[in-house]
C-alpha cells in the first residue's frame, strides 16, 4: 500500500487536474480503439481518488457530492469516458456509504474500496424488455442456507471487464414482484462474464461498456441491508443524474475552450476585426452557464436534502433531477453543435487542436444513458400532481 | 376510508397480488407498487375525497402503505373541517 499521506495533503481538485493532465493524453487513442482508459485509471488510483467520498471512518475523505462532482467536471473536459467511469464509479460508493453502513461486510468492502482503490461496476440494465427500466428486475436472488446466487442477462456494464466487484440488481427471491428488488455486491473472484455483445459505439468508446451474462455466487450478507427501492428514489437516481450532468457540463466546456481559442487566434492574426465566429462564442458561454446553473442548483438541493429521507422521497425533489437530466443532455449538444460551426472543418477534422467530434460522439450518449424520453414519461405523470416551485429562494 | 382506500387500491394500484392479500402496514412498493400507479392512485383519491394533496404529502412516504394514505388523507380532511 502507498503512504496515503503526501497525496492527499493537495486539493482533491489539485489532484483531479493531474489525472485530466495524464486522460487527456490518452483520450483519443481511449476513443479511437474504444479501449478502456487504463492510464486515467492508475492515476485516479494514484491520486487516491477512488474512495474519497467514503466516510473517514472506514478511510474515506469525507468528501461531498459536491466536490466529486466538480472532479467529474475536471475529468470531463479531459476524457469523457475517464469521466463516465470515475462519475458510475462514485454512484455505487454513494449507495454503499448512504444505504449498507451498519452490515460489517460492507464496512469491510468500504475500509478496501480506500486501501486498495478498488473500482465499483454496475449492472441495473437487463435484457427481456427492462432496457434501462432499472426498477424492474427479471432475474432473482436463489439462495440456500447462508449461499446465494445470481444469474444476469445485463445487457450493459461498463468495464464490466476491469471492475474489482460489481453492484447487481435483482428480485429479492424467485417469487418477489418485478420492483422488490435488492442490490448485492460480488467480488471479481465471485463471478464470472461470459461476453454476449460488444460496445462498439458511436462515442463514450472507452467506458467498455459490453453485454454479459452475469453468473455470480456469494453469501446472504453481501446483499444491501436496505430495500434497492429505496437507493434508487434517495440515492442513486439523483445521484447519477448529478454527477453524469457534471461530466457532461465538462464535456462542454472543453468543446468551448476549443472554439474560444479557434476565435482567439483568429483575431489575433487580424487585429480590430472581430472574428466571424465571436457571437456565436458568446451564444454558448450563454448556454453554457445556464447548464451549469442548473447543475450547481441541483448540487445544492442535493447537499440540503442529504440524510432527510422525507426531502430526498418528495416528488418535487424526483422532478427537479429528472429535469437536470434532461436538461444538461440536451443542452450539450446545442453547445458543442455552436463550437462546430465556429471552428468549421478545423473542429470537423480529427487531430487538429480544435477537434470536436469526440467531444460530440459523447455527448450524443447523454440522452440515451436512461433514454429521456423514459425520463420525461416519469416527469409528466409526477407533474399530474406536483406543482413545480417558482420560489427563487427556496 | 380504509376500504375505500383499499378499493382504488386494487382498481388503480396495478398490483401483481389481491390487496386483500395486503396487510395495512406491508409495503405497497414491496408489494409492486409503481410509481406511475402510485400517481393514478393518488388522483383517484383526489376525485373520489374532492380534496388535493399538499406539497408536502407529495412523497413516497405518503404512499408507502395502506396506514400511511389513510393518515395522509386524514390530515388532509382534518384540515379541510378546520377550516
Ligand atoms: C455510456 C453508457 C454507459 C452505460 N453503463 C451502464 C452500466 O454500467 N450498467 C448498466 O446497467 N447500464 C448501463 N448503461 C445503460 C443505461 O443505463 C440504460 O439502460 C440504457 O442506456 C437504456 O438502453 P435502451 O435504450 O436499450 O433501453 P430502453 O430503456 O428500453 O429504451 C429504448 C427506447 O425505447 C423508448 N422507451 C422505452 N421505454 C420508454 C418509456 N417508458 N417511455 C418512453 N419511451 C420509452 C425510448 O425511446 C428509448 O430510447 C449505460 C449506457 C451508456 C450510454
Amino acid at each position: 500500500m502507498t503512504a496515503a499521506g503526501p497525496v492527499t495533503a493537495s486539493s482533491l481538485s489539485d489532484r483531479a487536474t493531474r489525472v485530466a493532465k495524464s486522460a487527456s493524453e490518452w483520450a483519443d487513442k481511449v476513443d479511437r480503439e474504444a479501449r478502456f482508459p487504463a492510464e486515467a485509471l492508475s492515476a485516479l488510483k494514484a491520486e487516491r481518488l477512488m474512495g474519497v467520498m467514503i466516510p473517514a471512518e472506514f478511510g474515506g475523505e469525507n468528501a461531498s457530492l459536491t466536490e466529486v462532482a466538480d472532479i467529474c467536471v475536471i475529468l470531463g473536459q479531459a476524457c469523457g469516458s475517464a469521466a463516465m467511469v470515475y462519475a458510475m464509479h462514485q454512484i455505487q460508493i454513494a449507495s454503499l456509504c448512504g444505504y449498507a453502513v451498519g452490515s460489517g461486510w460492507h464496512e469491510d468492502l468500504l475500509r478496501r474500496i480506500c486501501d486498495e482503490q478498488l473500482l465499483i461496476g454496475s449492472a441495473t440494465s437487463e435484457a427481456g424488455g427492462i432496457g434501462g427500466n432499472l426498477r424492474n428486475s427479471i432475474c432473482a436472488i436463489e439462495s440456500e442456507g447462508d449461499r446465494i446466487r445470481l444469474e444476469k442477462d445485463a445487457t450493459v456494464i461498463s468495464y464490466g471487464e476491469a471492475s474489482d466487484a460489481i453492484m447487481v440488481t435483482s428480485r429479492r427471491h424467485a417469487e418477489a414482484a418485478a420492483g422488490d428488488q435488492v442490490s448485492t455486491v460480488f467480488m471479481k473472484d465471485q463471478y464470472t462474464l461470459e461476453k454476449t455483445s460488444n460496445w462498439d459505439t458511436l462515442g463514450m468508446r472507452g467506458t467498455c461498456s459490453d453485454g454479459f451474462i452475469f453468473r455470480g455466487e456469494g453469501s446472504k450478507e453481501q446483499i444491501l441491508p436496505r430495500p434497492f427501492a429505496e437507493i434508487a428514489a434517495q440515492s442513486m437516481l439523483a445521484v447519477s443524474h448529478l454527477l453524469w450532468s457534471a461530466l457532461w457540463y465538462g464535456i462542454a466546456v472543453d468543446a468551448f475552450n476549443r472554439s474560444q481559442s479557434f476565435v482567439k487566434a483568429a483575431a489575433r492574426k487580424n487585429p480590430g476585426q472581430t472574428p466571424p465566429g465571436a457571437l456565436r462564442v458568446a451564444e454558448a458561454a450563454n448556454l453554457l452557464q445556464q447548464i451549469k446553473g442548473n447543475v450547481v442548483s441541483g448540487l445544492k438541493q442535493f447537499e440540503q436534502a442529504k440524510g432527510n429521507p422525507d426531502a430526498l422521497n418528495a416528488m418535487s425533489f424526483a422532478v427537479a433531477m429528472n429535469n437536470i437530466k434532461v436538461g444538461t443532455s440536451q443542452s450539450i449538444l446545442t453547445v458543442i453543435n455552436h463550437c462546430m460551426l465556429i471552428c468549421g472543418i478545423m473542429g470537423y477534422k480529427n487531430g487538429t487542436p480544435y477537434s470536436l467530434g469526440r467531444h460530440l460522439r459523447d455527448a450524443h450518449s447523454a440522452q440515451l444513458m436512461i433514454s429521456n424520453d423514459r425520463i420525461l414519461g416519469n416527469t409528466s405523470n409526477m407533474l399530474l400532481v406536483n406543482k413545480p416551485d417558482p420560489s427563487l429562494a427556496g | 376510508m380504509n376500504d375505500i382506500v383499499r378499493e382504488l387500491l386494487a382498481k388503480h394500484g396495478s398490483l401483481p397480488v389481491s390487496v386483500d392479500q395486503i396487510s395495512d402496514d406491508a409495503d405497497l412498493y414491496d408489494a409492486g407498487l409503481s410509481s406511475f400507479a402510485s400517481v393514478q392512485l393518488m388522483l383517484a383519491l383526489e376525485e373520489h375525497f374532492d380534496v388535493e394533496f399538499p406539497e408536502h404529502l407529495l412523497n413516497r412516504k405518503s404512499f408507502s402503505s395502506v396506514e400511511a394514505i389513510v393518515a395522509a388523507l386524514a390530515e388532509i380532511t382534518g384540515d379541510q373541517q378546520a377550516a
